[in-house]
């Protein structure tokens, strides 16, 4: 019991790391930018569409990754580049329209590409099988390179956001918009470099979640709603409020798929119907958290500052 | 003081001759062999009554909801739950009786899709702008869930309603009388919409959408009045979920998915938000494009997509504001 419970919290670690991909480029593109951007799963969905294909079709996983990242970057430089740029002004209302129809757009294209037939890849051979981490228990090698991946781009994000003149730039963006603005530096530059970043974040958890789930279309709106709960729970525009709500998120998540169904299945004498609705009452489990961190604090765990 | 929602005697003779051309549509339907227009129109007022509704908050209010549909969907659901218990003569939670009465299932969809509003908005109104998109998106997302997890209720694969609600002794299974019902009470919900825009509660709502601070500052709530105007706007969607339970005997999660909500959104902004009429434009709008598009091609929103991208960026004010550009004003 207690070692299937690790086992849950390292999947959902490895749940939170990816919603932390996509968690930190929507909230520094909003943070930065102002800019609400529903296309955002769309990147990540074109990441592992880009992935998988490249994966399939040449057998190595080492070629996925940099296909993924380089179809969601160029994606997401020209949405930047026609739309986006468009919207900088606009209220919040035009801009989720204008991603709603930028994500119709993507999800029919690519319906009509690649079909409706979800895609699926295996596991790179390199990373399959699994590891014992602890007496008596194994865990997916691949789930494990997820987890620390995510970990190290968490760090590499803090440092390039603290530490680097581009970062500094980052957070007077975020600050005052106007005020960096008026100090001469190309604004337009920096919001395209934080879109292009915000993509590859989206491409890259794309790739990675490619062996895990089946790649299909409607997958990006599928995480980028939980993505929404974890920027609410973490607080909007804070790299640090996405790191903390995409775990608490993604540890929410699995543990009460895990462990919800036995609970029901005490309660209810018909066992389909408690899978289903333990399944239901699982998926709701995130949203009820966001529900809670509301009623305590409207802001968000970790507001931005400023 | 300048009433803004009154009507010059050029808006009331088009108003008129709107409704005599919707009073006459099943006929003229019918005598020029074309009687499938008359359920697409029943759909089409629906809608209108749905986006209508969303249009209280998002055109009048300001709040950019995104989870309308989810009123919509607990609408339907509650028409469907209701049916459900007469068919199988089991009381709801043991004590609520099973009903295929008109008049008491859709004022049930009204009450019930109200009190979600009313709990969902008393939550996410504690936010603005980008997070209130993102929660009431995701609340309704949880709903959409719930829907699906509720297998004995059909889960997944959505719920049949075997027969129509009965409503005196009309026939309800004839699609016209079926669309008489449906404009009479489209007509009397844009009734209700107008008194409320012309009302000072509307006011309020307009002038917060303009200045939420200064609003404030006057000393008026305005927390309630914003969920005020967020619970009856869910009333309204929970109307039409429950039509359009009744009108396709058919209930599904689909109706709740974050899809519907952004076509209703869509609609308002078609239409013109903060119009009244405009809803009703814009649902008109989106529902001929599905139709003349999908005749063409199964992909009709791989046209939407597009055509809604040149209206946000290049036509701002929806309908009206391209037919100012075609006509020469300018944008």
């Amino acid at each position: 019991m207690s070692l299937l419970f690790v086992e849950q919290v390292l999947n959902g670690l490895q749940l939170g790391v990816m919603l932390f991909l996509l968690a930190a480029g929507l909230t520094l593109i909003f943070g930065i930018m102002g800019i609400i951007n529903l296309a955002h799963g769309s990147l990540y969905m074109v990441g592992a569409y880009a992935g998988s294909i490249t994966a399939s079709s040449t057998g190595s996983f080492l070629l996925a990754i940099p296909a993924g990242l380089a179809a969601a970057a160029v994606t997401g430089l020209a949405v930047e580049y026609l739309v986006i740029r468009k919207l900088y002004d606009r209220d919040h209302l035009d801009q989720v329209l204008a991603t709603y129809g930028l994500v119709l757009l993507f999800n029919e294209s690519v319906s009509l590409i690649f079909g409706r037939q979800p895609l699926f890849v295996g596991v790179p051979a390199a990373l399959s099988g699994s590891v014992e981490i602890l007496p008596g228990m194994t865990f997916s090698v691949y789930r494990l390179t997820i987890i620390v991946a995510g970990l190290v781009i968490a760090v590499g994000l803090y440092a390039l956001i603290q530490r680097t003149r581009l970062g500094m730039l980052i957070r007077a963006g975020a600050t005052n918009r106007d005020m960096v603005r008026a100090l001469g530096v190309d604004i337009k530059l920096l919001y395209t470099l934080v879109f292009g970043l915000g993509a590859l974040l989206a491409g890259f958890a794309g790739v990675m979640a490619g062996p895990l789930l089946s790649v299909q279309v409607g997958m990006g709106e599928q995480i980028l709603i939980m993505t929404f709960v974890v920027v609410v729970v973490g607080g909007v525009g804070s790299i640090r409020g996405a790191l903390f709500g995409a775990i608490v998120v993604g540890l929410v998540d699995t543990l009460l798929r895990a462990f919800l169904p036995q609970l029901v299945r005490g309660m209810l004498a018909d066992p389909s119907e408690a899978d289903q609705l333990s399944a239901g009452l699982a998926s709701m489990g995130v949203y009820v958290l966001m529900a809670i961190v509301l009623l305590w604090r409207p802001q968000g765990l970790f507001p931005a500052r400023g | 003081m300048h009433d803004p929602f009154k009507f010059s005697g050029k808006a009331l003779i088009a108003i008129a001759i709107l409704i005599a051309a919707l009073v006459a549509l099943p006929f003229i339907a019918k005598a020029v062999g074309l009687p499938a227009t008359t359920p697409l129109a029943t759909r089409l007022l629906i809608y209108a009554i749905a986006a209508g509704s969303l249009n209280l908050v998002l055109g009048f209010g300001g709040m950019v909801s995104f989870g309308h549909a989810a009123f919509y969907g607990v609408g339907g659901y509650t028409v469907g739950i209701l049916f459900q218990h007469l068919r199988i003569g089991e009381p709801l939670f043991g004590f609520i009786p099973g009903t295929e009465q008109f008049l008491i299932a859709v004022p049930a969809a009204i009450l019930v899709a109200g009190a979600f509003a009313l709990l969902i908005g008393a939550l996410a109104l504690r936010t603005s702008g980008v997070q209130f998109i993102m929660i009431t998106l995701a609340f309704a997302q949880m709903l959409f869930f719930l829907f699906v997890a509720l297998k004995r209720y059909g889960g997944d694969d959505g719920l049949i309603i075997r027969r129509r609600n009965a409503l005196f002794d009309l026939n309800m299974r004839d699609d016209m009388t079926f669309y008489f019902v449906v404009l009479i009470v489209t007509i009397g919900f844009y009734l209700l919409m107008w008194r409320i825009a012309a009302s000072r509660f509307g006011m309020v709502l307009g002038a917060i959408r303009q200045n939420e601070r200064r609003v404030a500052a006057l000393g008026i709530a305005v927390y309630r009045y914003k969920l005020a105007a967020f619970t009856i706007a869910g009333m309204g969607a929970g109307l039409a979920g429950g039509l359009v339970a009744n009108y396709a005997r058919f209930v599904s999660p689909d109706m709740l998915h974050w899809t519907k909500s952004g076509e209703l959104m869509v609609m308002v902004i078609l239409g013109g938000a903060g119009t009244l009429l405009g809803p009703l434009f814009g649902a008109f709008a989106l529902v001929t494009l599905e139709t003349v598009l999908s005749g063409w091609t199964e992909r009709w929103q791989l046209f939407l997509g597009p055509i809604l991208l040149l209206i946000i960026l290049y036509f701002r004010g929806g309908l009206s504001g391209l037919f100012k550009f075609i006509g020469g004003g300018g944008k």
